[in-house]
This record gives C-alpha cells, structure tokens and sequence, in this order.
C-alpha cells in the first residue's frame, strides 16, 4: 500500500471498512458528516449495511439491535449528537457489547459550534451516560493515527466486549495528510456464544442490561471493573516526544499534543531541555508514565482545547510531585503553537508555583478571547 | 525544516484546490504534509482558506499564527494575512481583485493580474493555478515540475480535458513571478469579483 | 373392546405452545398481557418458526416479556425497540423479528422509532398492547387515555383542553406508505381474541413474505391500575375502548387479503 493525501472523516470510515465492519447507522451533523457520505456509498457496496436514521437516540439504538447480532458495527457522530447517544451508550456498556463509536469533538457547551475542541473529554472518558461502566478511549492527532486507532477500536472493543470511542476532533476530522489505510479484512463469519442470532438447534439465549436482583447488577459491576483493569494493565498507549533529557514535561492529547509538538521543537531550537508525553488511551490513562515524569520533571504544563478536562486526572495522578501549569483554548479556538512556547518560556523562566490551582492561574493571566 | 503556506479568497476561486495540489506535490516529492482547510459556514459562500505545512519530518500544528508563505486571492485575504506573515515570508496578491499594493517592507510580496491571465488562457476559473505558479517561483519550497506532476496525476477524471490549460496557467504564474510575461493594460483592482463559480476539489 | 371412551379421556384440549417457557407469569392477575403472549407463541409453533424468531421487549409490563418466550430475545431502552429491531433485522433479514410494546413505550417516547420504522417499511412485527395507561410506574395517563379517563396524573379526568387527545396510532401508521398491514383488535372475548389471533398471525405473514412493515394494535386490560375488577376490565373495553379505537383493518396488503390459516 502507498500513502495517499486522505481527509480524517473519510479516513476513518474506509478504515472502519476495511477492518470489516459490518453495519453503520449514523445522522448527520457538522464536522463528521463525511463519515455518514462515505459509508452511504461504500457499504452497500461491499454488501454491508447502512442506514441514515432519524436522530442519533435512534441511531445508538439501531446500533444496540446490531450489536447484538455479534457483528462488528459502529456508528459515528459529534459532541451534541453523542450527548443524544448517550442513554444508549449506557446500554450497550450494561449488555457489555462490543460498540465502536467515533466522536469528531466540536465547540460547545449546547449547540455551540462546529470548530475542533476536546470539550468531550469528561463526556467520553468519565461516562456521561448513567451508571459504573468504563470506555476505551483512544486520542488520534493525525489522520493516519485516525486510522489505525479506528481499526485498534474494533479489536479492542470486541477483546475486551466493551464500548470503544475513537475521540477525535474536527482537525483531526476535517485535515488532509499523507497516510497508508489497511488491507481490506475478510469480514468475520463467526459469531461470539453470547450473539442472539435466533436459538436454531441450541438454548436460547438473552441480552439485556436489567438486572433486578441487585446482587446480580452488583456482580456485574464488579465483572465491568474487573474486566476494566484488564484493560489498564494490557492497553496503555501514548507516544512520547524528547522525554529522555526532558527537564519540563508537557502532556497534552490529540491535536493540542501535536501542537504542543511543534512548541517543544520550537523550545528545543532554543536549548531548553522540554519534552511532550501524548497519551494515545486518553482511557485507560497512561497515570503511570504521568506519575515518573512527574518525579523527575521541574514542571509539568497540560494544554488542552477545553477548560481542563484532562488537568483534573493529571493533578490526581501527580498528587503535587511537581508543580503544575495549564493552558487551555476552549470553545472550537485552536491555540497556534506559539501560544504554548510563551508557556513554555513561562514555566522554564519563572518558578510554578506547588500549590493552588492550576487552572485559576490559567484563568487569571488569560486574556485573549476573555472580551477585554 | 518546514514551510507554511496560507491560500485564502473567496469560496469558489480555487483556494482549497490549489493547497491540495501542492499537497499532492510534497507527498509525490517524499516530503510530508498536512492540509488543513477553514470548514463550515464560511465554506458556502464567504470567505475560503486553508493552511498547507511542508516538512521533512514529522509534522507538529497544522496552523501557525505566522506562515512563511500567503497566497491571497481578494482583498478580505490580503487584510486578514499580510499583517500575520512571518518575516521575509512570500506574499501573493490578486492584484485582480485588489485596490492597494503591498505595504509590508519586509516580506517579499508580487501583484500578479492573475484573473486577467487567466482569462487570456481561456478561463476565469485557472485564477488559482496562476497564483500557484507564481509563489512556487518565489518561495524555493516544491519545484514547479512537481506541481505540474500532481496536476498530472491528481486532477478530477471529470476535469481532465482541462490539464493542459491548468499547465499553461502555472507557467505563465511562473513566468509573471520571473518577470518574463507582460500583461498590458490592467492595473490595482481592474476586476470585480462578478460571479462566485462551483469550487473545484478533489 | 370399546376405545372410544378412553380416546376421549386422553383427548388434549388444552398444552402450553412450545414457543412459551414454563415460567410463572408476573403480570397482575386479570391483565390480558397472558394472552397476547399465548397466541403469539402458538402462532411461532404453527409457522414453525421458533428458532428463527428474535424479539425486542421494551420497557414497561412486558419488560420481562423474554422470561415467557423460548426465543431469542433483546432488552430495549424506553421507546427504542423499533429501532433496536432494525438494527437486527438489517444483519438478520431472513429472521422473524418483532417488537412487543406498550403505549407509553411506543406511542410516547418512542413515538420518532415507530414512525420512522413504518415509515422505511421496516420489514418487523410489532405487537401493540393499548390498554390506556402507564401500567408499570402505577397507572398514570399515556398518550392512549381516554378522554375524561381518570389516571394517578390525571386525577380528575383526561381534559382534552390541557391534556390533550388520545393517539389513534393504527389509523396514524396506516398511513405511512412503508406499512403492509395495520390492524386493531382487542382482547376482550374470546370471539375478539380469535380475530386478534388470525391478525397475529397475518402480521407475521406479511414480514415471512417481506411485506414490510406489520402491526397489531391490542386493546388490552389493566385492572390493577383501572381500579376495577378483571371481569368489569373486559367491559370496559368493549363499552369504552371500542368506541374511540375502532376494530377494523387499516392497511392490509392485498397480497395478504386471501391468506388462510
């Protein structure tokens, strides 16, 4: 295979083709409709299944019915439609599907507007649906990433039978770059013993997430937890940048850790020893990675394109070993990279402080888009 | 190394077709590259840009505050990224659609009538290749050949009877930038944007 | 020696369908739920269909519907089984797929699936139980209460003026030109229970043979939450219900008009 000049959104959904995937229902909504187009076409031809549906409530649902077919399948939308999915979300984790979600983040809070943000942070990573149930959450910064993340989810998701989101943003959605997509897989023909495909010559066989018996919704919680620290020991991802002499650490996700790349370049020109960890798993967390950089780093800076979503689990994670900064851009602003070398200059120039809280600071000495 | 260039006009003049085309030429030339475009409402109608980075390694932001290069096809674009191009960067105007020259003394800015020769090839709608021609005769990032290459190679089947004339835009974009091609009779702004014509793309 | 006597000791007049598990219901004594479930299930026997069937519960009465069926069965969130349904039968479209819902469940918050199922032609079955109220949350008014009909939210009569109109959903989704056969029927009688039958029956008919989308609205008891006996529920039916949701075919396709079991 040779690499292309691809567009993330249809990246995505050829990759999902290629790794088999056999239904998508979808609904459209700025900026992941490309998803929706391409598989319109290209489902059908290659004898799959494709359906725009009337909402994304039904969409999630559709995707549930599928699902429990033991089929691969997936669906694909952004922040306010995955905030419409998320009561089916929640069901699929309580009937412990394997479900394979693209969220391509857009500005909000409400409908906000169709520029990249990781406002979904929380959303995805700590629920947003009800109850204990933990998702695969993988952070694409890059339209090949993009693809192999999508083809990762499926594994992951069917492995492990659980939700996997491929978290992007419209950058990521939108952007074209050079990348390789995969051989086209056989579709599987096998069936997990769990799929309901029609009780022909066995038991029959149920899929549910109630559980009435609260000791038996209490076994299953803990099956959900044992099963997600399973995931945490065998699934961490990240990818990290000039760690090895690092003096200053940056951790940032996605697109505002490919930015902050080139901000640590930028840095490095100028002899300052700063290095970028970019979780790939945004969960399970690399806290591990995050916890020894912390013990060696002078300082540590977050950037993120929200309020500080990921800060919270970093400070967790640090529990104070180093001091702490955050820079954020929120609402679909991307931050140029000069934003984060002046962050950058801040922190190797000025002592950070231990205490307080990073992201009043932040807060504090933002002006830009603050309407002054 | 790495070199950015903003392409920015009207929806419809070609701006997001010219910065894949010199995509496809960074890649066909082993380089990499990320493409990344303005989306959404701006798209239908109002103004167009995109942001092409060319590098030799592995690509960091997709935007920067200060790209080396801008090719500006109105004069909402030349508003907008004169004041932000880095310094000694590349500016090409439309002095087709534009009233004023340049007045940054430290870029290295060129006022081409590109409509007018587009025009004069046959087709308003080359505008895009003409500019294209002339920044990469004055920014040293991608040989004109290999821009030529990726017209060749990844012009839209429904768009190839239009390969030659798009060829012939670059070169006389090219040739404008050396000094070798005379345009008579046209001056700052001689042009109004009349009509807002289907965007070409890939 | 005379075998006619013993013949007809032996005779069975009366066996649980092999489509219906042994397990003792959980639906309030005198709720028609029982008997809807029966003749679906003696219909999956006679098609011979069993193992090809995958049904959708919703939520509601027949949350548990999958207890009572020796089938393949799903769990739906409140509303979704239509489109949970599709999401099965557009992997499975040789299987028999149908959706058993109530009227909250389906002509309330699932009001969008319903309409868009009909609406594609969803080639599924859907079993419709209207019985005018919320059964399962303890009797407050759905979308199906009757006019002046008291509930436990509408204590003092449904008032139309405020409250709105009941949904005549078999009129509404015969409309939808993705349907193939919508019919009411009711639960009351045994002579109604034997049309609702043969109505099940043709549903399931018409999705065998690809028909499209197929729904039998019930008019069905509930005389936990009427506050009345199960015999006066009967009545209540048939001197109430009827009169505002008429027993009539609404939408049969004509290749099922000649169809005869």
């Amino acid at each position: 295979m040779t690499r292309e000049l691809l567009e993330g959104n249809y990246a995505m959904a050829e990759a999902a083709v290629r790794a088999g995937v056999e239904a998508y229902f979808g609904y459209p909504i700025t900026p992941q409709t490309e998803i929706l187009e391409w598989m319109s076409h290209r489902m059908p031809e290659v004898g799959r299944a494709f359906l725009q549906a009337e909402s994304e409530v039904a969409a999630i649902n559709m995707l549930y019915g599928a699902a429990c077919t033991g089929a691969r399948v997936m669906s694909s939308s952004s922040s306010p439609g995955v905030s419409l999915m998320m009561e089916g979300l929640s069901y699929i984790a309580g009937t412990e599907l394997p479900v394979v979600l693209i969220d391509v983040v857009r500005g909000g809070p409400g409908l906000g507007n169709i520029a990249p943000s990781q406002g979904d942070y929380n959303q995805i990573v700590h629920g947003g649906g009800h109850g204990d149930y933990f998702p695969i959450v993988l952070a694409p910064a890059s339209v090949q990433e993009a693809i192999d993340l999508t083809v990762l989810a499926f594994d992951l998701a069917e492995k492990y039978r659980s939700l996997a989101f491929v978290m992007a943003d419209g950058s990521v959605g939108q952007m074209m770059e050079p990348a390789e997509l995969p051989e086209m897989r056989p579709v599987r023909k096998e069936r997990p013993d769990w799929a309901v495909t029609g009780a022909v010559g066995r038991e029959r066989r149920i899929l549910s997430s109630i559980y009435l018996n609260v000791e038996l919704e209490e076994k299953t919680n803990f099956r959900l937890l044992e099963r997600w620290y399973e995931v945490e020991k065998n699934e961490i991802r990240y990818r990290e940048y000039y760690l090895d002499d690092a003096e200053f650490v940056i951790v940032g996700f996605g697109t505002a850790g490919r930015i902050a790349l080139s901000a640590v370049r930028a840095a490095r020109a100028e002899g300052i020893k700063v290095g970028l960890l970019r979780p790939v798993t945004v969960s399970p967390f690399p806290a591990a990675q995050v916890a020894e950089l912390a013990q060696k780093a002078q300082a540590m800076l977050v950037v993120e394109m929200n309020t500080g979503q990921m800060l919270n689990d970093v400070l967790r994670i640090v529990k104070g070993a180093c001091p702490i900064e955050f820079y954020g851009r929120m609402g679909g602003v991307v931050p140029y990279p000069d934003e984060i070398l002046n962050e950058i200059h801040r922190i190797t120039r000025e002592p950070v402080s231990p205490d307080g809280d990073p992201r009043l600071r932040w807060m504090q000495r933002f002006t830009p888009g603050r309407g002054q | 190394m790495q070199t950015e260039i903003v392409i920015a006009g009207f929806g419809g003049q070609g701006a997001l077709f010219a910065g894949q085309i010199l995509a496809f030429a960074a890649i066909d030339s082993g380089l990499d590259v990320t493409w990344m475009p303005s989306y959404g409402p701006e798209m239908r109608g109002g103004t167009a840009n995109c942001t092409v980075v060319i590098a030799d390694e592995e690509i960091g932001s997709p935007l920067v505050r200060h790209a080396k290069a801008a090719v500006v096809l109105n004069l909402p674009s030349l508003e907008k990224y004169e004041p932000l191009l880095a310094k000694d960067g590349v500016l090409i105007v439309n002095a087709s659609l534009v009233n004023r020259s340049v007045t940054r003394s430290d870029v290295d800015g060129l006022l081409i009538p590109a409509q007018e020769i587009a025009e004069t090839i046959g087709n308003r709608r080359l505008t895009n290749m003409v500019m294209l021609g002339a920044l990469v005769q004055k920014l040293p990032v991608l040989p004109l050949k290999a821009i030529e290459d990726a017209l060749n190679n990844h012009l839209p089947e429904r768009h190839r009877r239009m390969l030659p004339s798009n060829l012939e835009a670059l070169r006389q974009g090219a040739a404008y930038a050396r000094g070798e091609l005379k345009v008579e009779g046209v001056g700052l702004g001689a042009l109004e944007p009349t009509e807002t014509v289907a965007p070409t793309s890939v | 020696m005379d075998t006619s006597v013993s013949t007809v000791k032996n005779q069975t007049v009366y066996i649980r369908p092999s489509a219906l598990t042994d397990t003792p219901s959980h639906y309030c004594p005198g709720c028609t739920h029982g008997v809807a479930h029966r003749l679906i299930a003696e219909i999956f026997d006679e098609m011979g269909i069993r193992e090809k069937v995958i049904g959708v519960a919703p939520v509601g009465c027949s949350v548990f519907a999958y207890n009572y069926f020796d089938t393949d069965f799903v769990e739906a969130a409140h509303g979704r089984a239509p489109a949970m349904a599709t999401g099965i039968k557009r992997l499975l479209p040789d299987r028999v797929v149908f959706t058993y819902q109530g009227d909250g469940d389906l002509a309330s918050i699932g009001m969008g699936e319903i309409m868009h199922a009909a609406g594609r032609g969803e080639n599924i079955t859907v079993i419709f139980i209207n019985n005018a109220i919320y059964g399962m949350t303890g009797g407050q008014m759905a979308p199906t209460t009757l006019p002046g009909q008291k509930t436990s939210s509408s204590p003092s009569g449904r008032d139309v003026e405020t409250m709105g109109f009941p949904i005549h959903m078999a009129e509404v989704l015969a409309k939808m030109e993705g349907s193939g056969y919508i019919v009411r029927r009711s639960l009351h009688d045994p002579k109604n229970i034997r049309l609702a039958k043969k109505a099940i029956r043709t549903a399931f008919e018409a999705q065998v043979r690809g028909l499209g989308f197929s729904m039998v609205e019930l008019l069905s008891s509930c005389p936990s939450n009427w506050g009345i006996t199960p015999l006066e529920s009967l009545k209540w039916i048939e001197e109430k219900m009827v009169p505002v949701y008429p027993l009539e075919d609404f939408k049969v396709a004509p290749t099922l008009a000649g169809l005869k079991f």
